[in-house]
């Protein structure tokens, strides 16, 4: 039977950092030497991965200038939610959090494989494994990434750097005893989620007295919506060009089979052909491979970050209503003359509060816009060089192949 | 590999198995004392025989062959059935696996061994052993080979030869090592590869076959003992399946032997000459070389196969209306063949007009041994979408895939030089109206299609029970099963590329849209710009995914169609070929009973009857030559017609592969273009 096993399963798996693709998300970040955070590695563990975060800086605040923790998702998690419920950080995007590991599909193909053991050949046996635990390295890989990509913004963040949660979670060299949400609380998040969505559409609806939040208001609605929907047709996109790919795979094999049977001349030829084949499919699943690194994940990518933005136009958004009701209020108490002091205290809270978002978030949203462009930029450079690299590559191959076949003719 | 290299060796312990089995019920039979040993035993020769028949037999039988088996066809085994191609492997050869196995179960093999190799060896002194079987397989087998003289006289030379390296001593008594020199004759010139497999091969095939002689003597002994004459094979063929009754049988035989005795002796002297089990042998090697000669010069002849005959299928046209509609198709020929009235002629006809030119086809050349190019499918659901639908793509699709299909089929029809010349073919090329074809109705589609899978698989029951003599068709049956499943596997695999290409083609498109409205809601303008500008990249390359799955199925996956159903005629012509030797062998067994009549008829001293008797033995003997020749015909009309569609075959594949891979080869060159003009737009964002 079929085992949890290979380099891709087995139950500790090491992964290095890759490098370039944790670079594409991260264009303009300043890379400041008082603090570098990177994954230096990860162990997969059946059900959990276990990431090193490792971090390097000169802040008085470290008791070493380098060192390194073991953390899982949920840690991340935690420090993400802390960010979100600290008050100070109303006027900021909170970096999102990285997406749960999410091996289930993979692990459900290989169950499928196992019990399709029986009904195939050793080679296509090996040739299905070897495709499923590539694809569960590349989720692995891509995992790894998001977190650090969720790291390393906090760490670049001018004012994020410096909290105390985050660097609990740097330098605490032992479990945080974090836990996951349990119901009770899972359903509270719930509650307050409809509560957030249904006052957000009130509150969108408020005319913002600032253009330039008006402006970005409308744009980051409409902007939502459409990268949501491009980066679930990229994914569709991807997945059918895997298809193919593996399609191509199995084209190759079967190819090689008949070459190896058959007893004419042909056989030469069709060897020939399957050589071809397996090396293009190589080449197809690296393009659809290369399309989902530069394309799906940045997309994906700003889905969470734009949703980011939102939640930081809401909270602003929130503050303007709130400090709107304290002016009126206090229009009522002055007009009543009754509890005047209470009613200035709080318009001013208001007020203070109001403004201080405004003031930072503005400079967050163009961040924002700087960020995003320089990320699509270089990104589809990247792609577009990738997929000529890819179809030029294919193109030799078909040449020389054609080369030989015609000659054989 | 591991896994095929423990599905393939069956073969071997099979062709081993019967063997053994023969001897040691053999040498049971013997030990105890039956009544088969002591009723034949009176004839002189018998003392020496048994010492050769389980001296040196075995020897080479336990030791040589068994080396062979071990080193060479261990790497025949390999290269040959790697893979789920064993499975045929296995059906052919594990056939008589099962019929002996219900006498002796296969852990036992390897008892009989030690056994016979000693036993036997003392046992000779009881002058009992070998000798029925011996004597029996030697009038049979000379019968049979008699006619071939090349064969025999083969035999015989290199019976000599044997006789003279190995048995110096012992010549009169060839008979028996005739065996053993083929056996090991053959690994020694196995010095090209080449000839290691064939060689190696028929040394591997002879030996159940020479085995199984034993097989069938005994167990007609058995049952039929009246069988002494030339069907040692077809015999096996009858006898196969009733092994297991030996235990009734045994009493009959002992009773019928009596009555085999005087002719033996008579036999005997004929017998003496032609070797006892080689025969078989050189039959399976000469006739897989002397078929090789003149192979070469089929070939040489198919090379002139060109005509100048071009036929199109165009215009499909829609006639009628609902269900009664129907389609039909230009027909246009070009050409200078002079059997034509004109240079270019045009008919319109109709797909169940295509369907009747086959079954008028099949009807004449099938029986003959000709490749019949098949049809394609009638598809119900196709065509009524067709006849229902309006101006849709896939019913368009439908259209354009059977005109293609149907041009194919007419193309491969006109390039066989024998069904050319067939007045059917001419008609339906020149004729201007042509009867209607109407069983095609009820024979179409899915139907028809059964029932030619129904045909195939009785008769490929028969087949295991046929004794393939022929090495070259031995091989090529299996390796027409193989293909067949190999191409069925990877039809289903491009079918289903063609199906995730047109899916990718769809996303893209939907993407490209996506795209399109993520850039106009983009803020930034050169970002916006090289959005959109993506977006147009993203629709043209759905564009390229849509052509190159049509390449993909029109090129790829109809030519495997095409060939799926090609195999599935080839294999036709297999099986009338051997149902032109059932036909012959059933002859050769009334015959056998004819003669059996005779001898009963000598025996009781009726000399009335007698007249009659031989009367029937001369028209059955015949029937025998003349159902003979016809299988040698048609064995060679099979021949001449696989050789011919290997060659179609491997062109075709070229062609077309070549085709798909330029295909493949333009859809690169238009996607750089399409990214290199898009690089720059990336680059300026800013």
């Amino acid at each position: 039977f079929f085992k949890l096993s290979g380099p891709a399963f087995s139950s500790q798996l090491k992964v290095c950092r890759d490098k370039p693709f944790f670079l594409s998300m991260n264009v303009d970040l300043q890379t400041d030497a008082t603090l570098q955070v990177d994954i230096s590695d990860a162990l997969s563990e059946r059900d959990k991965v276990k990431f090193t975060v490792h971090t390097k800086s000169t802040l008085p605040n470290f008791k070493q200038n380098e060192f390194s923790v073991v953390r899982q998702h949920e840690e991340f998690i935690w420090l993400h939610d802390s960010f979100v419920e600290n008050e100070e950080y109303a006027g900021y995007i909170i970096p999102p959090a990285p997406p749960r590991p999410d091996f289930d599909a993979s692990r459900e193909k290989l169950q499928k494989l196992g019990e399709g053991e029986g009904s195939m050949t050793k080679e296509e046996f090996t040739k299905m494994k070897q495709e499923l635990e590539a694809e569960y390295l590349a989720i692995f890989k891509k995992t790894v990434a998001m977190h650090e990509v969720f790291l390393c913004r906090v760490a670049a963040h001018p004012v994020l750097r410096k909290d105390l949660n985050f660097h609990v979670f740097l330098e605490y060299n032992q479990d945080l005893s974090v836990r996951g949400k349990n119901k009770k609380e899972k359903l509270e998040d719930f509650f307050k989620n409809v509560v957030k969505s249904a006052d957000g559409v009130l509150v969108a609806g408020v005319k913002d007295v600032d253009d330039f939040f008006e402006h970005e208001k409308t744009f980051l609605l409409e902007y939502h919506n459409r990268v949501k929907d491009s980066s679930a047709k990229s994914d569709r996109m991807i997945r059918s060009h895997k298809s193919a790919a593996d399609d191509i795979n199995r084209i190759a094999s079967t190819l090689y089979t008949l070459g190896t049977q058959d007893s004419t001349d042909l056989c030469k030829f069709f060897l020939k052909v399957s050589e071809l084949f397996e090396k293009t499919r190589k080449i197809e699943a690296r393009v659809a491979a290369d399309e989902d690194l530069k394309l799906a994940d940045l997309l994906k990518y700003y889905l969470r970050e734009s949703q980011a933005a939102k939640d930081l136009l809401y909270r602003r958004g929130r503050a303007l209503v709130d400090y709107e009701n304290a002016n009126k209020a206090l229009d009522k108490a002055r007009a009543k003359n009754k509890d005047v002091l209470q009613a200035e205290t709080t318009q001013q809270v208001c007020c203070q509060k109001f403004e201080k978002i405004s003031e930072s978030a503005k400079q967050e949203l163009i961040d924002f816009k700087t960020r995003r462009v320089a990320a699509f930029r270089k990104n589809l450079v990247e792609l577009a060089e990738l997929e000529l690299k890819h179809a030029k590559g294919n193109l030799q191959l078909l040449q020389s192949c054609l080369g030989v076949l015609k000659g054989d003719t | 590999m591991a896994a095929s290299s423990e599905r393939s060796p069956p073969p071997f312990p099979d062709s081993e198995e019967p063997e053994l089995l023969e001897d040691s019920d053999e040498g049971a039979d013997a030990f105890t004392g039956t009544s088969i040993s002591e009723m034949d035993s009176p004839s002189p020769d018998s003392t020496k025989p048994p010492k050769d028949i389980f001296n040196e037999p075995l020897e080479d039988i336990f030791s040589d062959p068994l080396s062979n088996i071990n080193s060479e066809p261990q790497k025949k085994v390999d290269t040959k059935i790697p893979s789920p191609s064993s499975d045929e492997a296995v059906d052919l050869f594990s056939d008589p696996l099962d019929d002996d196995s219900e006498v002796v179960s296969s852990p036992e093999v390897q008892n009989p061994m030690p056994d016979l190799l000693n036993e036997p060896v003392q046992a000779p002194k009881s002058d009992v052993l070998g000798e029925p079987p011996v004597h029996k397989n030697a009038a049979r087998q000379q019968d049979i080979f008699e006619d071939p003289p090349k064969g025999s006289s083969k035999s015989s030379s290199v019976k000599k030869a044997a006789s003279a390296e190995l048995f110096s001593d012992e010549d009169e008594e060839d008979l028996f090592k005739e065996l053993p020199k083929v056996v090991t004759k053959k690994p020694q010139p196995s010095g090209p590869p080449v000839d290691v497999f064939t060689e190696v091969k028929s040394d591997v095939k002879v030996k159940p076959q020479v085995k199984d002689d034993p097989t069938d003597l005994f167990a007609e002994e058995a049952l039929t003992a009246p069988a002494p004459k030339p069907s040692a094979s077809s015999s096996s063929s009858r006898t196969n399946g009733v092994h297991s009754e030996e235990h009734d049988l045994f009493s009959e035989a002992t009773v019928e032997l009596s009555l085999d005795s005087p002719r033996n002796d008579r036999k005997k002297k004929d017998a003496v000459k032609p070797s006892v089990s080689a025969p078989v042998a050189p039959v399976a090697s000469s006739s897989s070389k002397a078929p090789s000669k003149t192979l070469e010069e089929l070939e040489e002849e198919e090379s002139e196969d060109t005509f100048d005959l071009n036929i199109s299928v165009t215009n499909p046209e829609k006639v009628g209306d609902g269900m009664n509609a129907y389609m039909a198709y230009k027909v246009s020929t070009q050409t200078s063949l002079t059997m034509f009235r004109s240079k270019t002629f045009t008919v319109r006809r109709r797909f169940s007009d295509f369907l009747g030119l086959y079954e008028k086809l099949s009807e004449k050349h099938l029986q003959n041994g000709y490749i019949v190019p098949p049809p394609p499918e009638k598809s119900i659901l196709g065509m009524t979408k067709v006849k229902v639908g309006k101006e849709d793509p896939s019913s368009a699709e439908f259209v354009e895939r059977r005109r293609a299909a149907l041009e194919r089929y007419l193309q491969r029809v006109v390039s066989h030089p024998s069904l050319l010349q067939d007045p059917d073919v001419r008609e339906f090329l020149e004729k201007e109206e042509l009867p209607r074809a109407v069983s095609t109705q009820a024979l179409s589609g899915a139907g028809f299609l059964k029932m030619l899978n129904k045909a195939t698989d009785a008769v490929s029951k028969m087949t295991i029970k046929m004794n393939e003599q022929d090495v070259w068709f031995d091989e090529k049956i299996q390796d027409v099963e193989n293909e067949e499943q190999h191409m069925r596997k990877l039809h289903v695999m491009v079918e289903s590329l063609v199906n995730h290409r047109k899916e990718l083609s769809g996303n893209t498109a939907v993407f490209a849209k996506s795209v399109a409205m993520l850039g106009s809601s983009e803020d930034n303008t050169a970002l916006s710009r090289a959005l959109s500008q993506l977006a147009e990249v993203e629709d043209r390359i759905e564009q390229l995914h849509q052509e190159q799955a049509a390449n993909d199925f029109f090129t790829f996956s109809e030519l495997l169609a095409d060939y799926i159903r090609l195999l599935g005629a080839v294999k036709g012509c297999f099986d009338q070929r051997m149902k032109a030797w059932q036909r012959w062998q059933d002859a050769e067994n009334m015959l056998q009973k004819k003669r059996e009549v005779e001898a009963k008829l000598l025996w009781a001293n009726k000399p009335d009857k007698l007249q009659q008797a031989k009367d029937e033995i001369a028209e059955w003997e015949a029937k025998v030559t003349q159902y003979e020749r016809e299988f040698e015909r048609i064995s060679a009309t099979v021949r001449k017609e696989v050789i011919r569609f290997d060659k179609e075959k491997a062109r075709d594949f070229k062609r077309q592969i070549i085709k798909y891979l330029e295909s493949l080869l333009n859809s690169q060159q238009q996607l750089i273009k399409y990214w290199e003009a898009f690089l720059p737009e990336a680059k300026a964002i800013a």
